[in-house]
């Protein structure tokens, strides 16, 4: 194979001419603009990138990007980009949702999109909130959430996005904010590297109908005592100076933080994210609390496992191959088939 | 023993048994032995959905009717000439559909105490005289397999279960079958198990003696072979033929096949066929449900595949929505809907044709997309194709409505000559179509068939964002203007309406007829052997077959007005007649049946005599 060309494509080939049309001050725009700046890097042809969405305020992040685009229906992107994905495999699908559309109608088609490991980079925008309808809670809004639906206050437990992930048997998992674009774009690197589903989680800032849902996440006096960064390799150390780090006690099942200064060294968990057991991960994605406290963001998971384009051609590929006959000599071969008599 | 032989120009036989006695089997082996002889053929199998209902009771009865003659027939039969029970259960499911002196070959062995007693007989009809109408031949089957297949080191569950074999082989004696093709079967079917092969040929060749040597059968029967068009035949049920078009258009139009299905009865087997043509790069996906598998197909349409989704009348409930989408994003897709009597569940394998409104109307705003029903097993084929066709030619959603008695039903298939399908080439669009020569607009469309340019992703220069939001004309780009929507509305219902369909052909022999029988579907043999008998009794009867439910044909109109009666029998209340009525101001007279079963041909010709005596 020969050196790929360079190129040279700038985050200016990817803003398409549409005006963009969320509300002023939404995490959105970060977000688009950090992925506009970051697609270059992939040295893939525009025309080769394709973003698929669903309903909702994110699900109209297609249309800004200057690449091919479709803007589906509720819930219905993953089902849509798997078709497209495993008959295409040249190209790079992208799924753009949110917490209802990802989570709430769509997520029968997240989980079987994950298991069937497809090579889908899904970004879950997730702002804790319906924003396109005007606010009503979502399936990540916490319990007693006060929306124009729940007025009493939300009934139902909220999902886990990443536990679910893991829980459906996702091979990359990921979460990053959209105020940090350095993280993001880190994040969004090794998803597009993994071979498979990635699933990505951002937490965005919904200004209108959930405004500072993330506060404590960017907030310079409180961020370095909540978020946890995830380094592959390293030991899971943050706050001021280290002062927090995890652990996983003896006797217990999951992971939990510490202070730095009560533990040994050795006892500190080194962050492996290609473990194969999902246990760690799911560890890991269950530490924040209500509060957020504990939050961590970076690659969760990034494990092989082939993908169901990878397979599902080569099962093509194994059956063409045998072939020697053109197509309408098959076809004439394939009709006359089975027992056949013949009338003069 | 010289037996008599009697010519016989038709014949129908039932064969029925337990769910778990292989009657389906039997059948079709049946049938494919009477293909190879070169008579006419239709078959009905008739199943429960439970896969082992309850042993021995009425619910759990499966059988298997297949009409054979020396010229060509339009239904698998009204009425068994022979009815084949092989245990009380069958006899008693069975026996109100037999005409007085009909054969019924009895399975004795299964007639104890506790058999009776399960489906409700007080005594045995075999020691009553409850059967005097009918010619009954009581045969020891299974003891007799059993006894058969003594030497042979078989279980004795194996061998009791070789009784089909020994069924199929006295029917194949006594209708003077060529049993070549049914001892290659075996050999493929136990090819793993050489001791099966040779104790169901066995079994077989049992049955097959016991007719030449029993004087319980004293007559042995030869239908000649019927006049057909001369070239390679093949018998087909409508699910394959519907697979194979697709293959076939798929092949025709260079496009590789994309098929998302979720398994349901009575589509599956679509599912499984296509699954089987890899080598055709047929790409087959048993999706997550309902919604994925037409999501998936539509993304593969996107994609620049033949995106196809198969499924029944609940499925499409739940497609409808991504039905929606396709009809905006104007990209083509085949939908299949297999018929079967609802709502609901409904009844999964019996028949029906009560998804036409669903197929015409059965979607959230305008979404007008092309409707084509075909009218018999090997109809399916070409039926596939022109689907595809219309999908790939005019963009946009074709939902193909076959039924369960077209899809499991079988009958002679003229193997067509591969060059005469129809070309289904298509071209992407590869260049800019704006005036300023760098532009693209994806919704500039052809002028002659409104077909927006299909621009796959991977074209350089023609990356473009479509969705389901309303788009603005020619440039795709998102618009909420009044005018404008209501031009792309209209746009995509023109789009539909005028496509360009065969007329309608009218089968008038007589020339004078003053009724016209209009169908649509699967009631086409039903309605034709109708309109034979009445003819046959000296009067005018026309008959029309619609095969484009949307757009219609556009001499349909005419034709309908020039008739002073016009009936609409359909398996459903009355929708293609509601329908007519409302398009044509036609006042049809609609006859409805929903009994899960087609038309018998008797009571349509009854009707139809009804109508006449009155014109």
């Amino acid at each position: 194979m020969s050196e790929p060309v360079a190129l040279k494509l700038t985050a200016k080939d990817f803003k398409s001419d549409q005006e963009v049309r969320w509300c002023p001050g939404c995490g959105d725009y970060a977000i688009l603009a950090a992925i506009q700046q970051f697609m270059p890097e992939l040295n893939i042809p525009r025309e080769r990138t394709v973003f698929v969405s669903g309903i909702g305020c994110s699900s109209r992040f297609p249309y800004y990007m200057n690449t091919y685009g479709l803007h589906s229906i509720h819930g219905r992107a993953p089902a849509i980009a798997t078709g497209l994905s495993v008959s295409r495999p040249d190209l790079s699908v992208w799924v753009v949702t949110g917490d209802g559309d990802a989570l709430s109608i769509g997520g029968n088609h997240l989980i079987h999109a994950l298991r069937r490991n497809v090579n889908l980079k899904i970004l879950l925008f997730n702002n804790r909130i319906y924003g396109l309808t005007k606010g009503q809670y979502s399936p990540t809004s916490e319990v007693g959430k006060i929306t124009k639906s729940t007025p009493a206050g939300s009934a139902d437990a909220p999902f886990n996005p990443l536990s679910l992930a893991l829980g459906a048997e996702a091979s990359f998992v990921g979460r990053t904010i959209d105020s940090d674009r350095k993280h993001l774009q880190s994040v969004l690197r090794a998803a597009a590297e993994h071979e498979g589903s990635a699933f990505v989680e951002i937490y965005q800032n919904c200004n209108i109908f959930n405004d500072g849902a993330f506060d404590q996440l960017k907030d310079p006096s409180t961020r370095d005592d909540y978020l946890i960064r995830l380094e592959h390799g390293q030991p899971i150390t943050f706050g001021a100076d280290g002062r927090f780090c995890v652990v996983h006690p003896p006797g217990g099942f999951g992971l939990e933080v510490r202070e730095t200064s009560s533990v040994r060294p050795e006892e500190i968990v080194v962050h492996d994210a290609t473990v194969t057991d999902p246990a760690y991960a799911f560890a890991l994605s269950r530490l924040p609390g209500l509060d957020l406290r504990n939050t961590p963001i970076g690659v969760f998971r990034s494990v092989d496992r082939p993908s169901y384009d990878s397979v599902v051609q080569e099962q093509l590929a194994t059956a063409k191959a045998k072939v020697t006959e053109t197509p309408e000599q098959q076809l004439a071969g394939l009709l006359g088939s089975g027992d056949t008599w013949t009338i003069l | 023993m010289t037996k008599q032989i009697r010519q016989l120009d038709r014949v129908v036989i039932r064969f029925a048994g337990d769910s778990g006695d292989g009657m389906q089997l039997t059948g079709d082996r049946f049938t494919s032995e009477t293909a190879q002889l070169g008579n006419d053929i239709s078959t009905l199998p008739n199943f429960p959905a439970e896969i082992r209902a309850p042993a021995g009771t009425l619910p759990g009865v499966s059988s298997f009717q297949v009409h054979f003659a020396d010229y060509d027939i339009l239904t698998p039969g009204d009425a068994p000439n022979v009815l084949v029970a092989m245990n009380p259960a069958a006899l008693k499911a069975n026996l109100a559909d037999l005409p007085r002196g009909a054969d019924i070959i009895v399975n004795t062995d299964e007639f104890t105490k506790r058999n009776l007693a399960k489906v409700g007989y007080q005594g045995s009809p075999l020691d009553d005289d409850s059967l005097a109408g009918y010619v009954v031949h009581p045969v020891a089957l299974t003891s007799m397999t059993i006894g058969a297949l003594a030497e042979h080191p078989v279980s004795k569950k194996d061998a009791e279960r070789s009784k089909n074999m020994f069924a199929l082989g006295l029917l194949s004696w006594m209708y003077s079958r060529p049993y070549e093709s049914t001892l290659r079967f075996l050999e493929r079917k136990f090819a793993a198990r050489p001791e099966l092969v040779a104790a169901n040929v066995a079994a077989f060749k049992a049955g097959w003696n016991f007719g030449e040597t029993t004087e319980n059968f004293a007559v042995r029967y030869e239908v000649k072979p019927a006049k057909m068009k001369p070239g390679t035949y093949r018998n087909i049920t409508g699910n394959a033929a519907l697979s194979l078009g697709l293959v076939a258009a798929g092949v025709r139009s260079g496009l590789p096949v994309f098929l998302g299905a979720y398994p349901i009865t009575p589509a599956s087997d679509i599912l499984h066929e296509l699954s089987k043509h890899k080598r055709f790069g047929v790409l087959t996906m048993q999706a997550e449900d309902e919604i994925a598998a037409v999501g998936a197909a539509l993304g593969a349409s996107y994609g620049g595949s033949l995106g196809v989704t198969t499924t029944s009348g609940p499925g499409v409930a739940l497609k409808s929505e991504t039905i929606s989408l396709a009809v905006a994003l104007e990209l083509p897709l085949v939908i299949v809907d297999v018929q079967r009597a609802g709502p609901s569940t409904g009844m999964p394998t019996k028949t029906e044709q009560a998804d036409l409104n669903m197929a015409l109307y059965g979607r959230h705003g305008e979404a007008p997309v092309a409707v084509i029903a075909p009218r018999s097993p090997s109809d399916c084929f070409f039926a596939a194709l022109e689907a595809a066709r219309i999908a790939l030619t005019y963009r946009t959603p074709v939902i193909l409505l076959s039924d369960n008695y077209v899809a499991n039903g079988s009958e002679p298939w003229l193997l067509p000559d591969v060059e005469s399908l129809p070309d289904l080439r298509v071209d992407f669009a590869t260049e800019p179509n704006g005036e300023d020569g760098t532009t693209f607009l994806p919704y500039l469309r052809d002028p002659e068939t409104l077909a927006r340019p299909w621009a796959i992703p991977g074209t350089a220069g023609l990356e473009h964002r479509i969705g389901g939001l309303e788009k603005a004309d020619k440039t795709g780009d998102i618009s909420y203007d009044p005018a404008n929507h209501d031009f792309m509305v209209r746009t995509r219902a023109a789009r539909i309406e005028t496509i360009p369909v065969p007329d309608i052909e009218v089968e008038d022999p007589d020339g004078d007829a003053r009724v016209l029988v209009l169908g649509w579907g699967s009631t086409y043999g039903p309605i034709g052997a109708a309109c034979r008998g009445v003819r046959q009794r000296g009067l005018s009867i026309a008959q029309a077959h619609l095969r484009h439910m949307a757009p219609m044909p556009a001499n349909l109109g005419e034709v309908l007005r020039s008739y002073d009666r016009v009936v609409i029998p359909e398996m459903n209340l009355g929708q293609l007649a509601h329908v007519i009525r409302a398009r044509y101001l036609v006042d049809a007279i609609s006859y409805n049946q929903v009994r899960g079963l087609p038309f018998t041909a008797a009571e349509l010709e009854t009707t139809l005599e009804e109508v006449l005596k009155n014109v």
